[in-house]
């Protein structure tokens, strides 16, 4: 393992943002935004499958205030996707702005603009609307083939061919496999087949879904959104309205998070299309609970395993498949679901000798799903760490033990993760360290506390991605300064993560400067360069090799220019940090009259800007432990510990890495224990509000310790992988486990409410009564 | 109706509709850091202090405001610089969306309670939402801000 003594790598720096933030600056959308905007509102269908016969907005329309009111026959006839992805998107073009075609409870049926809030949703309540209600399809493992169609229309159109089909009600599938499954598990002395079931978690981030847009000076649209993904909402919205990208700006401010919720385009499209038709600033700032159902939350997936192993612990065969439920539309459907495979197999490859990974995502009349931290690698290893733990337990196995066993190291080739090599992988050393400072050998054991409370323990692995591998694209321009401070400019977005400090710590590394001679500006489809966007936990790892090219392009041509004014060749200068210096003469010119000389009869541009991809999307690891008490009598579970340690390579800014990883936990705990995603029987959404969707709070997460293990990848910047999503994976499998230990009964389905636990499902199968296929 | 009540130590008078809501007349008067979350009264981003004590301005009239002091983030910011930096250096401020709630809803603690164990400091925020930071940092940054102040 490389290790530097870094002079701003690898140090706690504070966020750029954090006293503006702190202090309450108004820095985000809905701060920005002038008092004369018009309002805009959505009408949204009360039904889950229906086609609009007739629209009624006269009454509405004479509301005094009303500005104007937009139905399906005002909108442009073009299907689009609003998938955050690289064109040419996975995702199907499966939407118009208004569709006449209503496909779940929340879908939009009109846009109202007025002067106020107030006029606005009075409008709403006068417009008349004569629904033709259709079936619904809600059981998403009823969906594939099912006589009722989501998407029956003519226009469907998958720009990427991934399997779907809009007659079978199905957007992608897909079927790979390594080795010979049926006949490793027919040569194995335990072969284990379970099925487990996680929903449609909410992101929840704190500032929900807006969009501010308005006409600039050159008469061009001008979109101010809470973000993600500023160039890809630029070229939605391009088709979308059907006007070029040359005459949209998309920009970001500050984000209240987002976790992939905003690595899709959900709003921007109706005020955008509000400005165009007025020529009047428009804003659409969601409330909770369209947030919460008309948003973009995690996919519902059903996970089959069937796991075939040796009596001695060893893991050689994995057979999934993945039915996947995208709801209404098919955002992120096709690739969500591969990660539930993809990015959960290869930790086992250590014995693997063969694996099979199948899927079907299928539409339903719910709200679609989308983006969220952990991509469908979360639902893959909550299955795959529970077959597991149901694996070790049955042979009276450490779970600790039977993954020391099989877990992947360092420098073996993953055949379930496209054959890279685990170059930087210190997952045996993340096992060691968790079960050291948990007190894994006390822990373990079931401890009864009297009162009907138990103590008991689980564990789980996790893995991610730190990019797309031959998509995703990072740019970064670096500009000198005449006081020898720098610019920094970047298309990714910082929505919370702190991507901008880590980024400006790189230029600190790199230009031999304080992070705090590094201003940082992103992102804005005029001004920054092109950046895929913030997701797929790829900012550091891509973007920062960006930032480590452009920095190194940067210092050359200052050389370049310093070399010139001394009258000698760049080979000849060093670059000094704060000066260029001729070792053979002694002189030097310092970076201000470097700088200045750049803006005199030069032709030498000061900045530099470059662009990274990488054919590899180098895993970070970690290994999560938790302790609780269970209350036999209430069913409660109570989080008494929960120790991590993750192994992201070389963390660029500890600080940051460890408050990502703690936030990761408590919403992995909230999905595990007390958030649900409920729907009545005709597909309206039950208990949305945060009174019932309940997150964690301060009171619910009992002690986090998170440390960590550093490796070294070579292909990352400064030896850096991720840490934004992987952090979300072990809650689910370590509780269930733990939850396990202190029951008896194995839930296998997400979430484990204390109703589950005092009266345990039917299906769910007893300890003493499981059975050993 | 005409109210008046004071905002930040200025009087302030306004002519408003009987059922706005105190939190859209503090943004309209600039008091920005007042955020929404949500619409069931459960998150706390909206805290604000009303008379000395903190209050969620998504729950009341601000007709129910006229003739009190309140104070929003704005007018207390020499107050929470005091103690900020100590959050911002364990980077939990993350998002920033929660932090003027919490920090009011602090203010308040420290007020009413100068020396909180951790348990009391996580008892009285529990009301404030964060869905970033895994409100660790937070409580580790309050932390380090009282030591610093006994040592």
């Amino acid at each position: 393992m490389e290790h530097k003594d870094y002079k701003s790598i690898n140090k706690p720096v504070r966020k750029k943002d954090a006293m503006q933030l702190l202090l309450g600056k108004p820095v985000y959308t809905d701060d920005l935004t002038p008092a004369h905007a018009l309002v805009v509102k959505i009408l949204r269908s009360p039904h889950a499958n229906a086609i609009i016969e007739q629209i009624n907005t006269a009454a509405a329309k004479k509301v005094p205030g009303v500005v104007d009111i937009y139905t399906w026959e005002d909108v442009p006839s073009v299907r689009f996707a609003i998938a955050g992805q690289t064109y040419p998107e996975p995702s199907p073009y499966d939407r118009l702005i208004l569709d006449r075609h209503v496909r779940f409870v929340g879908d939009a049926a009109a846009i109202i603009a007025a002067e106020t809030e107030k006029a606005a949703l009075k409008a709403m309540r006068l417009i008349k609307v004569k629904y033709q209600v259709l079936e619904p399809v809600l059981d998403f493992r009823k969906a594939k083939d099912n006589p009722v169609l989501v998407h029956p229309e003519e226009d469907w159109f998958p720009p990427c061919e991934v399997g779907g089909d809009n007659r079978r009600n199905l957007v992608a599938s897909e079927e790979n496999e390594d080795g010979d499954v049926e006949q490793v598990l027919a040569d194995c002395d335990i072969v284990l087949d379970r099925t487990y079931h996680t929903k449609a978690f909410n992101q929840a981030m704190m500032e929900t879904f807006r969009t501010y847009t308005e006409l600039d000076r050159y008469g061009r649209l001008h979109v101010i959104s809470s973000t993600q993904i500023v160039f890809h909402c630029r070229r939605i919205l391009s088709r979308a309205l059907g006007i070029p990208k040359s005459r949209i700006r998309v920009e970001k401010p500050r984000i209240g998070g987002g976790f992939g919720a905003k690595q899709t385009a959900v709003c921007e499209v109706y005020p955008a299309f509000v400005t165009l038709k007025t020529g009047r600033p428009a804003k659409l700032i969601y409330t909770r609970e369209e947030s919460q159902t008309a948003g973009s939350p995690r996919h519902e997936m059903e996970i089959r395993i069937r796991l075939g192993a040796n009596r001695d612990g060893t893991i050689r065969c994995l057979d999934f498949y993945t039915l996947s439920n995208t709801g209404a539309y098919g955002e992120h459907g096709p690739t969500t679901v591969g990660l539930s495979g993809h990015k959960a197999i290869p930790l086992y490859t250590g014995g693997l000798e063969a694996y099979r990974f199948r899927y079907d995502v299928v539409y339903t009349n719910l709200q679609a799903s989308g983006a969220y931290r952990g991509y469908g690698a979360t639902q893959g290893i909550y299955a795959l760490e529970t077959i597991v733990n149901e694996l070790a337990e049955s042979i009276g196995m450490d779970p600790t033990v039977i993954r020391d066993k099989n877990m992947v190291r360092e420098g073996m080739r993953m055949p379930a993760y496209y054959n890279e090599i685990a170059n930087a992988c210190a997952l045996d050393r993340c096992m060691e360290h968790c079960k050291r400072i948990f007190g894994w050998e006390e822990k373990y054991p079931v401890r009864d506390m009297g009162n009907g409370r138990v103590r008991a323990a689980g564990v789980a692995m996790a893995m991610q991605g730190s990019c797309i591998s031959n998509v995703d694209v990072g740019s970064a321009t670096v500009k000198l300064s005449e006081d020898g401070t720098y610019n920094l400019l970047i298309g990714a977005a910082d929505m919370g993560t702190g991507c901008d400090t880590i980024l400006a710590q790189m230029v600190a590394e790199c230009m031999d400067c304080s992070v705090d001679d590094v201003a940082v500006f992103g992102a804005d489809t005029d001004a920054s360069p092109y950046d895929s966007g913030s997701y797929a936990s790829s900012t550091t790892y891509i973007t920062g090799k960006a930032v480590e090219k452009a920095c190194a392009e940067l210092k050359q041509r200052i050389c370049s220019i310093g070399a010139q004014m001394l009258g000698c060749g760049v080979e000849e200068v060093t670059f000094e940090g704060d000066r260029v210096s001729r070792e053979q003469s002694g002189q030097s010119v310092s970076l201000t009259e470097i700088a200045y000389k750049a803006q005199v009869n030069n032709t030498q541009a000061a900045q530099a800007t470059a662009t990274h991809s990488s054919p590899v999307s180098p895993p970070p690891y970690m290994v999560g432990m938790v302790e609780i008490e269970l209350d036999k009598n209430t069913g409660l579970v109570t989080i008494l510990d929960y120790m991590a340690v993750v192994d992201c390579g070389i963390p660029i800014n500890p600080a940051l890495a460890r408050i990502q990883t703690e936030g990761g936990i408590v919403q992995g705990i909230g999905h595990t224990l007390t958030e649900d995603v409920r729907y009545d029987h005709r597909g309206r959404p039950i208990g949305s509000s945060f009174m019932q969707y309940k997150l964690p709070t301060r009171l619910d997460m009992g002690t986090l310790r998170v440390e960590f293990e550093h490796s070294y990848e070579p292909t990352g910047p400064f030896g850096a992988k991720s840490i934004g999503e992987i952090v979300i994976n072990t809650p689910a499998p370590a509780i269930t486990h733990a939850i396990y230990r202190a029951t008896g009964v194995w839930y296998r389905e997400l979430p484990i409410t204390p109703e589950k636990i005092v009266i345990p499902p039917k299906e769910e199968d007893r300890a003493e009564g499981r059975k050993e296929s | 109706m005409e109210i008046t009540m004071t905002l930040n130590g200025r009087a302030v008078t306004d002519h408003i509709d009987a059922d706005l809501l105190l939190i859209d007349f503090l943004r309209a008067h600039g008091c920005y850091s007042v955020k929404r979350g949500c619409e069931t009264s459960g998150c706390g981003l909206c805290t604000v202090i009303m008379d000395g004590r903190p209050i969620l301005s998504c729950s009341i009239l601000a007709a129910r405001a006229a003739g009190h002091s309140v104070q929003t983030l704005e007018g207390l910011q020499e107050e929470a610089s005091e103690f900020v930096g100590f959050i911002a250096d364990q980077g939990a401020d993350q998002c920033g969306f929660c932090n003027p709630g919490f920090v009011m809803n602090t203010i308040a603690l420290l007020r009413e309670n100068p020396n909180p164990t951790d348990d009391e400091i996580r008892e009285y925020l529990a009301g404030n939402l964060c869905r970033c930071s895994g409100y660790d940092g937070q409580l580790r940054g309050i932390r380090a801000y009282l030591d610093s102040r006994q040592g």
